[in-house]
């Protein structure tokens, strides 16, 4: 099925080339960084993780919202979602490769990454998040590529890959989950130290995903005569709707715990994300910006017939998207180390070396989900012409 | 052959490039490495003997060294007992290099001979070369 | 021919494991030729069960009491000196009383002035349950069993990070960039470091071993006492239990083993 990929228009073909491009440029940075090590970037001694935990971070998200897709469609048998599942997939196997290359570019000493499998330390969370990532990954890939080569040849999918549609049903959750483990347990990071972490994590996930997927889905219609289904981009609409709301709720319980509580070293992160603390408030603006991106969307989506023009649908879905991904792509992580152990207060922000790097990364991603949705496409051009000469 | 002129010239430039390094040395004899033993350390000695036999060191000084490290860093042990009952102190740094104290006599004339780059010194001090 | 493709591959998997395998059972049996010998400990070496430091700070009355016990330690460790706060490498170092005991400064702002004003030494605290060494995905830091420091291993240090998220103390430094070229004067006994890799104070455990207090303890002039929490008769314990002491953050549970005394005798 990988030849399709290969034969295209020449839109298809700039945009790959653009992506090589950038791709390009993030490697060019990424061997500077790896001669001169992780100081090209704005990470300090006291903010030790920036952008690429970041990404990291909002990408498991995006990998994990696959399942908003594949649950109703599996699960509870829902038409609609035919069509998009396979988007769905196909977006999680590049969104864990991002993932796992983000780990990568932030390692110190990259080469010795084999250490986590030949020195295995079962305390660590991020032993976990290895295990739950690959396993995500692989099951993504037999799935995807299981179901589309079936349809493909016209015949049903094979009886076994109900069992891994299932794991990877019980599994997305799970790579959140542990995720939000890496930050909610560490004694001292009070930002970060809530029982509602996780569950956060997710909501914001299952906004932030299907709200790339609505995206995505235009565009694959825009492009090809791939249509995933004015049906199928509704209901995903109401997805992302109620998980923003729900998200927007458990920010405010955060905040309520925090701030009614009165204890300093909970609300000092917050307070600096959204107001500046001591003078230093370097992320305010930013902050306040996914603020008001996430309020633009809420009423976009909140109201049913906004909601269901596709124009405004997908200025909602950019908001959504953007102001999550400041959230949890940036605020999130630097917050927490803000202020240190100390109660100092040192700023970040990405060089430009780690920001080509992550566009760089990014880059990759968009390349390897341009290769598959082509293939999916191709795949049901190819069905589609078979369909009309029976 | 189906397109077969295009698979032919294919195959060469393959076959070129994956011999490469082989056809840039060809011809040449590179010098086998002499060590250097002869430091005035070594020649102060009055029993001129590393830690283990020389046939053991020669194959087996990575592995040792390994070793000696996991056992000083990890496990805390500090003194090392050899097979003739003799003493030493694990350390690569202060043992090791107190006798062979020309890295570059010593270490590099084979690691690089073998294109074996260990990042030993990365970290660890050699000593000063003398002359 | 007599071999199709689906057997070839089974043959090839088969012989692919044999010779994993094999290369296993040759690398054990090589690692075998060592048994003759042995590895000993030093009978020189100081034996302690869980050791610990109480920082008197009224014997450290200048700013001289101070540089000292840190330049000792940075001096004989090569620690280098970067030279800005970002990508700064220290082992042991002062900061204000608040930012010491942050949480203590949120419960008594009226605490005497000469403590506010004074600077406090600070340093890794070798938890009895360090948050660091749950998290390192590698045990590249770790807890000696044998004596309860929390150790480096920089040759495994993958460089992730996650123990400085993890350490509440701040008291971990990572190698931003080749530390070599800020090393002014090096130590030659001990190693330097590589750039990515995570280090910070190892309560001298290459002294430890041959007899020696740790430098700073050493250099302190009895402003820091040395011991073994164990050991009900040890320098520490005796200091300990006759004079008030307060711990960084112990509402944390990581149960630290530098204790401050604040107030003299």
């Amino acid at each position: 099925m990988l030849e399709t990929a290969f034969k295209g228009s020449r839109t298809y073909w700039a945009w790959i080339l653009f992506l090589l491009t950038v791709i390009a440029i993030g490697l060019f940075f990424y061997l500077r960084q790896f001669t001169v090590g992780l100081g090209v970037t704005g990470m300090s001694r006291d903010v030790s993780w920036g952008f690429y935990i970041s990404q990291f971070t909002f990408l498991v998200g995006i990998a994990a919202s696959g399942v908003m897709v594949v649950l109703p469609y599996y699960l509870h048998n829902y038409k609609a979602f035919g069509k998009i599942t396979i988007l769905g997939e196909f977006l999680a196997i590049p969104a864990v490769i991002m993932c796992m290359l983000f780990i990568f570019v932030d390692l110190g000493q990259p080469l010795r990454v084999l250490n986590v499998i030949l020195h295995p330390s079962i305390n660590s969370v991020m032993f976990y998040d290895m295990i739950v990532l690959s396993g995500y990954l692989l099951l993504n890939i037999l799935v995807g590529w299981t179901a589309l080569s079936s349809e493909r040849k016209g015949v049903a999918p094979p009886k076994w890959l109900k069992f891994f549609v299932i794991l990877s049903i019980i599994w997305a959750p799970s790579i959140h989950t542990v995720t939000a483990f890496l930050y909610s347990g560490l004694p001292g990071k009070y930002f970060w130290m809530s029982a509602l972490l996780a569950a956060q994590f997710l909501t914001s996930a299952f906004a932030s995903g299907p709200a790339l997927l609505i995206l995505l889905a235009l565009i694959v219609r825009k492009f090809t005569k791939f249509d995933p289904g004015k049906e199928a981009i509704q209901a995903l609409s109401k997805i992302v709707t109620y998980f923003l709301l729900t998200s927007v709720f458990f920010l405010g319980l955060k905040l309520f715990t925090s701030f009614y509580s009165q204890i300093p070293s909970y609300a000092h992160s917050i307070v600096y994300l959204y107001a500046g603390l001591d003078g230093y408030n370097k992320l305010v603006p930013l902050m306040w910006i996914s603020n008001i991106l996430i309020v633009i969307a809420l009423v976009l989506l909140v109201i049913p017939q906004l909601r269901k023009n596709e124009a405004l649908l997908a200025i909602a879905s950019v908001c959504v998207f953007i102001g999550l991904w400041i959230d949890k792509g940036f605020g999130l992580i630097v917050g927490g180390f803000v202020p240190n152990s100390f109660k100092q207060i040192t700023e970040y922000w990405p060089t430009l070396p780690e920001t080509s790097i992550t566009l760089g990364v990014w880059a990759i991603g968009f390349l390897i989900l341009t290769i598959l949705y082509k293939v999916a496409v191709s795949v049901r051009e190819e069905v589609g012409d078979i369909d009309f000469h029976h | 052959m189906y397109n077969g002129g295009k698979i032919i010239i294919g195959l060469i430039i393959f076959l070129g490039f994956s011999t490469l390094p082989f056809l840039f040395t060809m011809g040449k004899a590179v010098a086998k490495p002499e060590l250097s033993l002869d430091t005035p350390e070594i020649q102060r000695m009055v029993e001129k003997k590393c830690v283990e036999s020389k046939e053991y060191m020669k194959t087996e000084h990575m592995v040792m060294l390994n070793e000696w490290r996991d056992a000083v860093v990890r496990d805390g042990t500090k003194l090392y007992k050899a097979k003739d009952g003799k003493i030493y102190d694990m350390s690569l740094q202060n043992t090791c290099m107190k006798c062979h104290s020309s890295k570059k006599k010593f270490c590099d004339q084979c690691h690089n001979y073998t294109a074996v780059k260990p990042y030993c010194w990365d970290c660890h001090i050699a000593p000063q070369e003398g002359t | 021919m007599g071999i199709n493709r689906r057997d070839f591959l089974k043959i090839a998997g088969i012989s692919t494991l044999a010779g994993i395998g094999g290369a296993a059972g040759l690398t054990l049996a090589k690692s075998g030729l060592l048994e003759a010998s042995q590895y000993i400990d030093d009978p020189k070496g100081l034996k302690g069960k869980r050791w610990a430091i109480a920082i008197d700070i009224s014997k450290f009355k200048t700013p001289e009491d101070y540089k000292r016990v840190m330049d000792v330690c940075h001096s004989i460790h090569n620690v280098p000196e970067i030279g800005n706060t970002k990508e700064e490498i220290k082992w042991i170092w002062t900061e204000s009383y608040e930012s010491t005991f942050a949480s203590q400064e949120y419960a008594n702002p009226y605490i005497k002035d000469n403590l506010k004003k004074k600077p406090f030494i600070v340093m890794c605290n070798h938890c009895d349950n360090p948050p660091c060494v749950r998290v390192c995905p590698t045990q590249a830091t770790y807890k000696r069993k044998s004596d309860g420091i929390v150790m480096m291993d920089m040759h495994r240090c993958i460089g992730c990070r996650f123990c400085m998220a993890g350490c509440p103390y701040g008291a971990r430094s990572f190698n931003w960039r080749d530390p070599r070229p800020f090393i002014k004067k090096s130590n030659p006994e001990f190693p330097m470091r590589m750039k990515g890799v995570v280090e910070k104070c190892t309560l001298c455990y290459e002294r430890l071993a041959i007899g020696l207090k740790p430098a700073c303890v050493e250099a302190s002039s009895g402003g820091m006492i040395f011991g073994d929490l164990n050991d009900p008769n040890s320098d520490v314990r005796r200091v300990l239990s006759s004079h008030y002491s307060i711990r960084r953050k112990p509402e944390l549970g990581t149960s630290p083993c530098v204790f401050y005394i604040l107030g003299g005798q």
